[in-house]
């Protein structure tokens, strides 16, 4: 009850900071344009002829990839460079309670980030009559995905009071877990005539779980693969913070 | 209130802090003193429980901080060096934060918030975003967050670091009022301060305590702890020593200046002694002599604390 009061604190001021500066907008409105520019130019939406948000979904992987980790970076390298973080950490809160509350904000920043998008929505379905359900499913596994990356960001944002080094890290790491289902970076396994590591390796790949998302079945494999991802990288930035404070 | 045993930290191979033992009890205010780097801010930093102890325990209010950190930092309230703050919120919203993770809600925020901004005199900047703050203001609104849950017991780092006189004044006249019902610690470099406000003092220095006491009581292992300064006219300085010299419980005379004809000596007492005799004496042994200016000297804390901070080869540079 406490904790859950204390997240809400947390994430309630963290969702506020972004706001406060004007960040959250050039972010969203940076990420409306790509996603626009993405979909209807790039991704031939008018083109295709089909009513789906495939060509909207399918670059989903590649703009997170710079651009989550613009939302994560500061979360706590800008905590250990202002000092605030002695402030946070010396108040009776646990540190778990401070990470989930970080994550929470900037995940639900960036679901708004995503919902601002409707007028695609709003537009498949005035030109045809797409399955909406794919879309649903499409949108869920986006969600899932931006959080995988956002808590990917946290942590390394938790490694370093530089923010710049925060970003590319992540970026590095994310990308690493892209390129893992990647066909060209597959097909090279393959050649290799090991079945079982083309496999384990593109398990580890964000792209083909999200890929089912956007054919629209939410598989609990795959929705388990993005919550163990963010558990994982949490519970990193956890220890993170714990051994920077033993020095 | 606060229990520090046998504290330790080292970061590598170098020990920040070492082996250090105190207690704070309720109403007394213990200036924490040492030079830059002495471990000064670590040890708040452990008490605070912002980063373990590489061995030690420390007991807050009766809660350990290692085993049960949450009831024990409940009871703390704590201004970092610097006096950080989120420097994106307006000054109501920082504190009203502040107050909610110290687990004030609803109308005890509000009454909490109203409080402290009373008492740092806060009103002009409130709605004021953090960043615009003159350091003065930022330190106090940082100041107003470590005392919002009227903690039992408050660990200041450097609380009038910045400053300008009045302000000074004002958050040493606060530390010491709050002295009264709570357990303060308090680092600084002005020893002045500590004169004004701390009940008791420790120094500490390489990370070891090498001093602990009242103020009056460090200030007595001052070499010109109870020595006399006597201002005389028309004596050579020669013939004063020697006469000075001669006094009982003077242990040696010195000249202190001679100046348009005034001349400056002082008279260091014998160990134990107290100095209402030799004032007297000297004052008797000055009977001829035509006296400008004669009085017993406290003892400076300035110079207790150089003798004791200082390593032995730069102590000879000074002299």
């Amino acid at each position: 009850m406490n904790s859950l009061a204390n997240i809400k604190t947390i994430a309630k001021r963290e969702l506020g900071g972004y706001f406060s500066s004007p960040v959250a907008y050039v972010f969203i409105v940076i990420f409306l344009l790509l996603t626009g520019f993405f979909t209807f130019m790039a991704g031939n939406f008018f083109e295709r002829g089909q009513a789906s948000l495939d060509s909207f979904f399918m670059w989903h992987p590649w703009l997170y990839l710079f651009l989550v980790p613009c939302v994560g970076m500061r979360l706590w390298a800008e905590e250990r460079r202002v000092g605030t973080l002695e402030l946070l950490l010396t108040k009776p809160i646990t540190a778990w309670q401070a990470i989930v509350g970080k994550f929470l904000a900037s995940w639900i920043f960036l679901g708004l980030a995503l919902a601002l998008t409707f007028p695609v929505f709003l537009t498949v379905n005035y030109l045809g009559s797409p399955d909406n359900g794919v879309i649903f499913a499409a949108y869920f596994g986006s969600l899932l995905l931006a959080g995988t990356y956002l808590a990917i960001s946290c942590m390394t944002s938790a490694m370093t009071r530089n923010q710049v080094i925060s970003f590319i890290i992540s970026v590095v790491i994310c990308l690493f877990l892209v390129l893992c289902g990647f066909p060209p970076v597959t097909d090279l396994l393959t050649r290799m005539d090991k079945p079982w590591l083309v496999d384990l390796v593109s398990s580890f790949s964000v792209m083909t779980h999200f890929e089912s998302f956007t054919k629209g079945m939410i598989d609990s494999r795959d929705v388990c693969f993005f919550l163990f991802v963010i558990g994982f990288a949490l519970f990193t930035n956890g220890v993170i913070i714990r051994s920077h404070r033993a020095g | 209130m606060i229990k520090v045993e046998n504290l330790s930290k080292a970061f590598g191979p170098k020990l920040a802090v070492n082996n250090v033992s105190f207690s704070v009890e309720r109403g007394e205010v213990l200036g924490f003193l040492g030079p830059n780097g002495a471990g000064k801010s670590t040890s708040m930093r452990m008490i605070t429980g912002f980063i373990p102890p590489s061995d030690g325990k420390i007991s807050v209010g009766g809660f350990d901080m290692l085993t049960n950190p949450i009831p024990a930092k409940r009871m703390i309230g704590y201004l970092p060096e610097n006096a950080p703050a989120y420097v994106d919120m307006t000054v109501h919203g920082f504190l009203g934060f502040c107050a909610e993770l110290s687990g004030l809600r609803g109308d005890e925020r509000k009454k909490a918030v109203h409080r402290v901004v009373e008492m740092c005199f806060l009103e002009s900047v409130l709605y004021q975003s953090v960043d615009t703050l003159s350091k003065g203001y930022r330190h106090r609104t940082c100041f107003a967050q470590s005392i919002i849950h009227d903690p039992d017991v408050l660990v200041l780092d450097e609380p009038t670091d910045g400053l300008d006189p009045n302000q000074k004044h004002e958050i040493r006249g606060l530390i010491r009022r709050m002295g009264e019902r709570k357990a303060i610690i308090f680092s600084t470099h002005i020893l002045e301060e500590v004169e004004a406000v701390c009940s008791r003092a420790i120094i500490i220095d390489r990370g070891q305590i090498v001093a602990n006491g009242t103020p009056r009581e460090l200030k007595l292992k001052s070499e010109f702890a109870g020595a006399v300064l006597l201002v005389v006219r028309g004596v050579a300085g020669a013939r004063l020593t020697e006469r000075l010299g001669s006094v009982p419980n003077v242990r040696k005379a010195l000249i202190v200046k001679e100046e348009n004809g005034q001349v400056w000596a002082r008279a260091y007492p014998m160990a134990g002694n107290r100095t209402g005799e030799l004032l007297r004496d000297v004052l008797a042994a000055a009977n001829t002599w035509q006296v400008d200016e004669l009085r017993s000297e406290e003892g400076r804390l300035d110079e207790v604390f150089r003798s004791i901070t200082l390593p032995e080869t730069a102590q000879e540079k000074t002299k």
